[in-house]
């Protein structure tokens, strides 16, 4: 049949970005928006920063909120130490946070929509917590994976059972907000795709008709929103827990 | 000397609108959101969590199998392990006694 067709995959193909320039490096438009991404968190900082006032104007608000709020849950998940890590989870949650937030505007590419980069990324915080644990604890950090105050010959189950829920940790992280992501872009396309083809198909009565998948679209809009902010969130504080457990082991 | 005055005028009306805003409500209120936060929160979490272990489990059957030459015998073996294992994820994300 000619007319519309829904293609709801084709927004997450890589193409080229930056001109010639980055054809040439194989530049994408993902890494434009990773770019993109880095550009806006650092332009937003010094912006709001700029004044310095002792009463903030709004630039600032938005800026000391965003601080604290990572703040406050490095203290809390990690506690007093977990400080350490503060520039690490907020750098990972601006990040991922930047990333969903520029993929919901049209025609921007959501680089968290592929399972490359989340994996990349939470392969990185599984390696680096990971070796925070041994850092910290030495050989005995292996003992993590050793239950208390079990009967010795239960251990055998025990320890296979604790290695591959371990090991499933990035994985986890990773596929949460890679799925999220791409089934709300999804979505999104599949809705705008049947606006298409109830105006092609019906005329008039149709083009009327799509209003339903529009309203659905805009509901879908504020949902995006909503799960963009919250992967961020989980994310981060999924960090902050991983690297609580290897600098307790509890 | 103004601006010290300004910063106190100031504290005084941060206090007194601080004080007008506490209370029971509002403590409520923020329960509410927070615990509508980790609601949400683990909403997100559970499902993948248990399905994460059990592909890891299956993965790492494979590849020894491959290893050994043995065929689909460890894999089957790893699959009950992936299971109890995301069960256990899902015990530690929900915060049950041995969670950390």
């Amino acid at each position: 049949m000619a007319g519309p067709t829904i293609d709801a995959l084709g927004q997450f193909s890589l193409t080229t970005g930056l001109g010639s320039l980055g054809r040439a490096v194989n530049f994408t438009n993902s890494n434009e928006a990773m770019l993109g991404a880095a550009v806006v968190i650092v332009a937003v900082f010094a912006l709001g920063l700029k004044s310095r006032a002792l009463v903030p104007g709004r630039a600032q608000s938005l800026v000391e909120m965003l601080y604290e709020f990572v703040h406050n849950m490095c203290v809390d998940t990690i506690g007093e130490e977990g400080l350490r890590f503060f520039p690490l989870v907020f750098t990972i949650f601006s990040f991922i946070l930047l990333g969903n937030l520029i993929g919901l505007f049209p025609y921007f590419f959501a680089f968290t929509s592929h399972i490359a980069v989340t994996l990349a990324l939470a392969l990185f915080v599984f390696v680096f917590s990971t070796g925070v644990g041994f850092y910290t604890h030495g050989f005995k950090f292996l003992k993590f994976f050793v239950p208390e105050g079990v009967p010795a010959w239960l251990l055998p189950l025990l320890v296979p059972i604790e290695i591959i829920s371990y090991l499933s940790r990035p994985v986890s992280l990773s596929v949460r907000l890679f799925a999220n992501m791409t089934a709300g872009h999804v979505m999104w396309e599949v809705f705008a795709g049947f606006m298409l083809l109830l105006t092609a198909s019906l005329g008039v009565l149709g083009a009327f008709a799509s209003v339903v998948p529009l309203s659905l679209n805009v509901a879908l809009a504020a949902l995006e929103l909503l799960v963009a902010g919250l992967q961020a969130y989980v994310f981060a504080i999924l960090t902050c827990l991983y690297l609580h457990d290897a600098v307790h082991m509890h | 000397m103004s601006e010290g005055r300004k910063k106190a005028a100031f504290e005084e009306r941060l206090k007194a609108a601080e004080d007008a805003a506490a209370g029971p409500k509002r403590e409520a209120a923020e329960g509410d959101a927070s615990s509508a936060r980790r609601a949400i929160e683990l909403a997100m979490r559970l499902g993948v969590e248990m399905v994460a272990a059990m592909v890891i489990a299956v993965v790492i059957g494979w590849g020894l199998d491959k290893l050994f030459h043995t065929s689909p015998w460890l894999m089957i073996l790893m699959v009950p392990v992936g299971m109890v294992a995301g069960l256990r994820n899902l015990l530690r994300a929900s915060g049950g006694k041995s969670g950390g």
